[in-house]
């Protein structure tokens, strides 16, 4: 595969040009390309949600969009939420509440509730549960993440969101 | 006058719910899995696996990979031998173990589909795994043994000729008498249950990255795996090392549950090639290698009868388990221990006197078994408890009341099992009742009576069980296993007051961390932020087993627990030095040294480790202050110390379709004294949906050749939110005296009870219609067969 397409686009906020292989997937590229480690890949299918990311506001799957597609697209990770404090909250939540152990599909899970937020920022358990439906977590069986989203639903709702506990 | 200062009381946090430690960097996407770390110099290897089940290999070409663009080295089984050896996966305690040397890389044939043949090292893992595609390989297939039914038939083809059969474990048990108390009983029911094979599906997959360093002959792996120790022990030995020159690190693991504590071949390749190529080399396996070369478990066939007197009292169990293990005996802990454990557990909550048992452990080609969270434990619980429902129904009895009259008496402790489990103090009726309230059992009742009488079919299903923890040397070192069966744990205090805490106990999002930083600023005296804990690093931790057998809190919580009480004596005894007091009226609470009797502050610690590292000048000459301990602890009052619980389930299933809703789940389990009540039950939680996922929808398909039908997370399903139903949890306590701390684990009861609570819920729901499933899993397809639809 010598033949490389250069591609640019924003990630995190940030502007990036790169020459990638085209059969290069956006996950791979986010992780050994741009060192941003916390996007995972799962099953490389589509299947797991470990590799959900942010572009342009939607959620997709990493291992199934390709790098060099996303000409001109914004792309934002967890890194990225993280940084600029976008769910704070829902990392606190997901803190107090051990919505996480291996932290495998956190990012993902994180990613994918955020967009559920934007989007249905009502949603009852039922709708959240059938939103994170397409994200794995063998470790923690949904519940307490569950639990989290809605509490920050119910938080921001209030529009008493919690700061970050170290932000 | 001036008001008296209120003084400081102790604190503690045993028993609350402190989120955890370490958890905050996963959460902003700083972990650091193998795979996200990289090393300079590093190549990347990917293996050429066999398509076949069993297949002799006639040609093995590497020259056209060799050219590829990246590639850096190409080898065989040979080549790989040539720096590893062979194992034999036995144990001495497990009388007549047979299994056959397991190379690294297949030498001359492949004994199921994924054993791997030849490996390609690359610049970057895309050219590996394309170089693996220029791999030529001819293969000679040769019969496949897949059905462990017929794998000890005179036809079937020996899969290791110098084994003699494919039988490689066999063990009976016999109190005597039985077959007098099944002609003599009341009832007799019998059964056969079938369990699916199925696989811990860890969301990371394997990984590694090794690095040997010749200037120095150090070998340092970095390894998802929960017991290090173990790790560095079996490389050095078969790489031919000083154990010293090898150094494993585990950093963060994205789930484990068992999966991650065995040797696997790729893996012993990785570090052989890494030695032999003198650069670093890493490997991940991708979904596919995970579905095919991580352990499996679970493939069990069992027909039992249980002897039931005219009360309603269990006289006797008669249990005949067969399983299939794949080609070889896993190293180092064998496949022999899951069967090994269904013959112990069986019958396990019960108080009855009389047992037959025989299993048989058979070799197949099919991916390698072994131990997978709650190992054996939910086959024992499913037979049991599946014959206790039956016993009831025929009796008329309600299932509760059937437990009441059978369950080992809460008064009847130290209590020796028919099987010879050494129960120290279980709680089985005092965790029934509290089930009963916490479900509102008559109440479940009739909602499901009236209902169905609508014609809307629930089902509530109980499972009462005991769990193995805290083990001590009797589960693998007294037959030769070189796993720790202690831990330690080291405690420096800082010259800022804080205590940084080094355990041989590791981390796999149980919560080991925070358990322990919980148990430490609780016994020193200082806040939980305070206590930084480090684990995973076998060249910085004590020498300790790791995580396994729900052992975490009992022994490393104990050892940090006995080393934080001689770091706060030592503390006391630096500040009295200080202070010109006696030690023993001082105390230290919320970092503060104050005096015992009133509580009245004395000196920040912060100021007493200050002066005892910065100033000893200050001190009494003959005083030296001692700002590091190393606690050891190991488990020697039991073989194992058992945990009890009970589950219940509550699912509607609709006749038409097979379909089964599962709407809710409970459990009440004594682990002792609980260190973190969320962390418990998150713990409890996740291993009630591994159980739910065995009961409902897991199973490894094989075609009778030994093809892996569905080796993909689209095709095995496994348990995701929209199916999951909430949980409800309660507690019993009782703390066992084998410890200070008093901890039992509770890492596997979760997994061993639900398939069992699940089965019984959905046979409930099918009794009016005479049907019933015995077969995991629980599929639309066999609930429909069972109800005579298909
Ligand atoms: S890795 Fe993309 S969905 Fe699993
Ligand atoms: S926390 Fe481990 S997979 Fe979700």
């Amino acid at each position: 595969m010598d033949h490389l397409i250069t591609v640019n686009l924003k990630v995190n906020g940030t502007d990036v040009t790169k020459s990638v292989e085209p059969r290069t997937h956006l996950v791979d590229f986010l992780r050994n390309e741009l060192s941003l480690t916390g996007s995972h890949a799962g099953c490389e299918h589509g299947v797991c949600g470990a590799c959900t990311v942010l572009v342009d506001g939607e959620i997709v799957r990493g291992c199934l969009t390709l790098a060099c597609q996303l000409e001109g697209a914004h792309v934002q990770t967890v890194e990225g939420l993280t940084e600029s404090g976008a769910i704070a909250d829902l990392q606190t939540a997901f803190h107090q509440r051990n919505s996480l152990q291996c932290g495998y599909c956190t990012p993902g899970m994180l990613v994918c509730a955020s967009a559920l937020m934007d989007e249905h920022p009502q949603a009852s358990r039922e709708e959240i549960r059938e939103y994170l439906s397409g994200n794995y977590c063998r470790c923690t069986g949904y519940e307490a993440i569950v639990d989290a989203i809605e509490s920050t639903m119910k938080n921001r709702a209030a529009g008493k969101a919690l700061a970050g506990e170290d932000a | 006058m001036n008001a008296p200062v209120p003084g400081l009381k102790p604190t503690t946090y045993i028993g609350q719910d402190t989120p955890r430690a370490n958890a905050r960097r996963l959460l902003a996407g700083r972990g650091q899995y193998v795979d996200d770390m990289h090393l300079p110099r590093e190549l990347h290897a990917a293996f050429v696996r066999s398509p076949h089940a069993h297949a002799r290999i006639t040609r093995l070409d590497l020259s056209k990979a060799r050219q590829a663009r990246g590639v850096f080295w190409c080898g065989t089984g040979h080549d790989v031998a040539a720096v590893v050896s062979p194992w034999v996966a036995t144990l001495t305690h497990f009388k007549g173990l047979k299994s056959a040397p397991q190379y690294a890389v297949a030498l001359d044939r492949a004994t199921w589909q994924g054993e791997a043949v030849a490996v390609v090292v690359a610049q970057t893992r895309a050219q590996a795994e394309d170089a693996v595609q220029l791999v030529e390989v001819e293969y000679e297939t040769l019969p496949a043994v897949t059905d462990m039914e017929t794998a000890l038939d005179a036809t079937t083809p020996v899969i290791h000729p110098d084994l003699g059969d494919n039988l490689a474990f066999t063990r009976s048990l016999d109190t005597g008498g039985v077959g007098d108390v099944f002609a003599g009983a009341h009832l007799v029911v019998e059964d056969t249950f079938r369990f699916g094979r199925h696989t811990g599906v860890c969301l990371e997959p394997r990984a590694i990255t090794a690095d040997y360093d010749a200037s120095e002959h150090q070998l340092t792996v970095y390894l998802a795996n929960q017991a290090p120790h173990m790790m560095r022990d079996i490389f050095a030995k078969h790489l031919d090392m000083p154990e010293s020159n090898v150094r494993v690190i585990a950093r963060d693991i994205g789930g484990s549950f068992g999966i991650k504590v065995h040797v696997y071949p790729d893996e012993m390749a990785i570090v052989g090639i890494a030695k032999l190529l003198k650069r670093p080399i890493r490997y991940s396996a991708d979904r596919l290698e995970s579905m095919s070369t991580d352990i499996h478990a679970r493939e069990h066939r069992v027909k039992a009868r249980m002897a039931v007197d005219k009360d309603g009292r269990i006289l006797a169990f008669d249990m005949e388990d067969l399983t299939g293990i794949g080609p070889y005996s896993v190293y180092p802990r064998t496949s022999a221990v899951e069967g090994n454990q269904v013959v112990n557990l069986t019958g396990g909550p019960y108080d009855f006197r009389h047992y037959i048992a025989s299993l048989k452990v058979v070799f197949q080609n099919k991916t390698p078994t072994c131990q997978y969270r709650a190992v054996g434990h939910p086959i024992a619980v499913a037979v049991t408890e599946g014959l206790v429902d039956l016993a009831a129904q025929k009796l008329g009895m309600d299932p509760a009341q059937f437990r009441r009259l059978n369950l080992i008496p809460d008064d009847k402790y130290p209590y020796t099992s028919a099987s010879g489990l050494k129960f120290e103090q279980l709680s089985h009726h005092a965790c029934l009742d509290k089930l009963l309230k916490l479900m509102d059992y008559p109440k479940l009742r009739a909602e499901q009576a009236a209902l169905r009488a609508k014609g809307i079919h629930r089902g509530i299903g109980l499972a009462a069980l005991i769990e193995v923890t805290n083990p001590s040397a009797l589960f693998y070192g007294v037959g030769g296993a070189r796993i720790s069966a202690q831990d330690g744990c080291t405690l420096r205090l800082e010259p800022t007051g804080w205590v940084t805490a080094i355990t041989g106990v590791t981390e796999q999002g149980q919560g080991t961390e925070g358990m322990i930083a919980q148990v430490v600023a609780s016994a020193v005296g200082i806040p939980v932020e305070h206590v930084r804990v480090i684990t995973g690093d076998t060249d910085v931790t004590p020498y300790g087993g790791g995580t396994w057998a729900s052992r975490a809190a009992g022994i490393g919580g104990e050892a940090a627990l006995q080393a934080s009480k001689e770091l706060k004596s030592n503390i006391l005894a630096l500040a009295g030095a200080i202070l010109k007091r006696d030690a023993a009226g001082l105390d230290l609470r919320q970092s503060q040294i104050v005096e015992r009797a009133t509580g009245e502050v004395l000196q920040p610690l912060s100021e007493t480790a200050r002066i005892g590292q910065y100033r000893p000048d200050t001190l009494p000459r003959e005083f030296q202050p001692q700002l590091s301990v190393t606690r050891q602890y190991g488990q020697r009052d039991w073989p194992f110390v058992f945990t009890n619980g009970i589950q219940a389930s509550y699912v509607e299933v609709d006749p038409d379709t097979g379909f089964t809703r599962l709407l809710k789940h409970w459990m009440v389990e004594d682990c002792g004294t609980i260190i973190n009540p969320m962390l418990v039950d998150e713990q409890l939680r996740g291993g009630i949906a591994q159980g739910i996922g065995a009961a409902m929808l897991e199973e490894i398909l094989y075609d009778a050749d030994g093809n892996l039908k569905n080796a993909t997370l689209a095709d095995y399903l496994v348990p995701m939110a929209a199916e999951m139903p909430d949980m409800v949890f309660g507690h019993v306590e009782t703390p066992t005296k084998s410890s200070e701390l008093g901890a039992k684990g509770a890492g596997e009861a979760g997994t061993a009870g639900a398939p069992a609570a699940v089965m019984n819920a959905i046979n409930d729901a099918l009794a009016p219609f005479n049907a019933r499933v015995t077969d995991q899993p629980f599929t639309p397809e066999r609930l429909l067969k069972a109800l005579g639809k298909v």
